[in-house]
């Protein structure tokens, strides 16, 4: 029994670090119609940053500042916002499938990066040794792993506000705007440039902070960390679950990752011997498969996106949005 | 003549070879409803982009309310008070009527990121402020009925009064209308010259790119024309209508009003 419930805990950090992720990507595509391709770009730079700062000294490579955490994470987020930022003004000229090959190569670029500039990031060998915050009061057990993820419900949580104020206010409305059609946007006094790289930084950061959330859970990032299919996992989340809404999107990780870990289970424990040699290929053609029949059939996802009237602090005005192309 | 709200001066625009705006000169003045008429391809909708800012002029300048705006944004153009409908409406689809009118007030307090998450209490009374407003102006246009729908789901004859109450909200001086009557029925277009007159009368500036001669005719004055590039007629509607250059280059017999 105490497996399962360990097990459960182990599953819903992890989703829930996801669905922080997702809800990042969201404020990007979802609401402003940014095609991000390179997610795990923005995932493994809060990762590796929050690592190497918050992580001790080691000989061979730079890094390991040994700060305290809260700190170690947000530097994680701010490397995620530099980056963003970066990027952001070097592509968010671009649109739609263009801007998605560009992010997308840049995301292998960070891979790359991360796997050779060896004496900074530690290489294929990835970053040891980050001890856990609170590691020496609570030990490495089950009540560890508790505290972890009611911390990390906790940070879901405020995204989430924030995010939910941000997509009713005026802010949210402009987003929109933007997405729906930017000449028009900018015909009534919106500067899209501007608040396209707004958008982009803020989800990035967002991201970011999954990142570095993941990256302490396992107190360990490697390259194998930042492959293109975290890319593609997240999309898949965000398909699923409802572009444009962010319950939507929460839903989108649980399921996928759910979905995700039971394949991985059920192939191992139930397909012929040969095919267990390619458990991973087959997941990623499923995965591939959900993205397709989602598109395909439901496009608008599981929760679509609802017409929201802006009215802060009162009864908002909803009405299903379903079935708009 | 009154005084100028808007002024081109030399105004040229190239795409590749082709010269799509030649050398225009023209001023529009405060007050007026211009009706901008010509043949399909004669440069207007291109004149039109120059002047919101949407496209760049090759060579010339402009000068709005009085000021040089040639190297300004369509968004500070509009920012100080110049409004602009499209050809084919562009109606922020999955977002309702209400919402695509209450986008449209520069300078709001939640349109920051900083302010849209904290600064909520003042965010509320302004949106009070322009929900309200919003209203009215969908009142004004007959489409309050439609607040709540989608805005990719109301007819195109609607959707361009959609466009004129977002322009409306900005309070512009000078609205540029790309067709107003262009496959709209006849009942919502004598809705909408009865509001442009009213407009007009308000002390708004107008001007129009319109097919319909009968339109322009009768409530256009005074009336320019263009054709390949550039403004080969400028004058008030009886003259239009007698002018052989025009009869020529685009009427191609004469008008009945």
């Amino acid at each position: 029994m105490i497996g399962v419930v360990s097990y459960l805990v182990f599953f819903t950090t992890v989703a829930a670090i996801l669905g922080i992720a997702v809800m990042g990507l969201n404020l990007q595509w979802g609401n402003t119609g940014l095609f991000n391709g390179g997610v795990v770009a923005s995932f493994g730079a809060g990762a590796y940053a929050t690592l190497m700062l918050g992580g001790p000294p080691q000989d061979g490579h730079v890094g390991g500042f040994g700060l305290v955490y809260p700190l170690a994470l947000a530097g994680g987020m701010l490397a995620a916002g530099i980056l963003a930022w970066i990027v952001g003004k070097l592509t968010l000229r671009l649109r739609h499938d263009y801007l998605a090959i560009a992010t997308f190569g840049v995301a292998v670029a960070f891979e790359n990066v991360m796997r050779n500039a060896t004496t900074i990031t530690g290489g294929a060998q990835g970053i040891r040794g980050f001890e856990r915050p609170l590691r020496a009061m609570l030990g490495d057990g089950f009540t560890y792993n508790v505290v972890f993820l009611v911390g990390v419900l906790v940070t879901l949580v405020l995204v989430y506000v924030f995010l939910e104020r941000l997509t009713v206010s005026p802010f949210g409305r402009m987003l929109r705007a933007i997405r729906e059609d930017e000449t028009a946007a900018r015909s009534l006094g919106k500067a899209p440039d501007r608040i396209r790289l707004i958008s982009f930084v803020t989800g990035s950061v967002i991201i970011g902070l999954a990142g570095g959330l993941y990256g302490t859970f396992y107190a360990f990032v490697s390259p194998q960390d930042v492959l293109p299919i975290l890319t593609f996992q997240i999309w898949a989340m965000l398909i699923v679950g409802g572009a444009g809404n962010t319950k939507g999107a929460l839903a989108g990780a649980f399921i996928i990752w759910g979905a995700w870990t039971f394949s991985g289970w059920a192939l191992s424990r139930f397909a012929p011997i040969e095919a267990q040699l390619y458990t991973g290929s087959i997941q990623f053609v499923l995965i591939g498969l959900v993205i397709v029949g989602m598109l395909l059939w439901r496009p608008q996802g599981l929760f679509p996106e609802r017409l929201v009237v802006s009215q802060p602090g009162q009864n908002r005005e909803k009405t299903q949005a379903e079935g708009f192309t | 003549m009154a005084e100028a709200i808007l002024s081109l001066a030399e105004i040229s625009r190239s795409f590749g070879d082709f010269k799509a705006v030649d050398n225009v000169a023209l001023e529009i003045e405060t007050g007026s409803i211009t009706g901008l008429i010509g043949p399909n391809g004669a440069g207007k909708s291109t004149l039109f982009n120059v002047v919101a800012g949407e496209l760049t002029p090759t060579s010339g300048s402009i000068e709005l309310f009085g000021k040089d705006v040639t190297r300004l944004h369509p968004d500070q153009r509009f920012a100080l008070g110049l409004g602009r409908t499209f050809q084919i409406p562009r109606p922020f689809k999955r977002m309702s009527v209400l919402e695509n009118v209450m986008l449209a007030p520069t300078g709001q307090t939640g349109e920051t990121l900083w302010g849209a998450v904290f600064a909520r209490g003042r965010i509320q009374t302004q949106e009070q402020r322009i929900r309200k407003k919003a209203l009215e102006v969908l009142d004004f246009l007959t489409l309050r009925h439609l607040a709540d729908q989608p805005a990719g789901k109301i007819s195109g004859g609607q959707m361009k009064l959609l466009e004129l109450a977002r322009v409306l909200m900005g309070d512009p001086k000078l609205i540029l209308l790309d067709e107003p009557a262009a496959g709209v029925n006849p009942v919502l277009t004598e809705t909408l010259i009865e509001k442009i007159e009213e407009l007009n009368r308000g002390g708004k500036t107008f001007l129009i790119i319109e097919h319909d001669m009968d339109f322009v005719m009768r409530h256009c004055d005074p009336v320019v024309a263009m054709a390949e590039g550039k403004i080969v007629f400028k004058g008030t509607s009886s003259e239009a209508q007698t002018n052989p250059v025009l009869l020529d280059a685009y009427l191609g017999a004469p008008v009945d009003a």
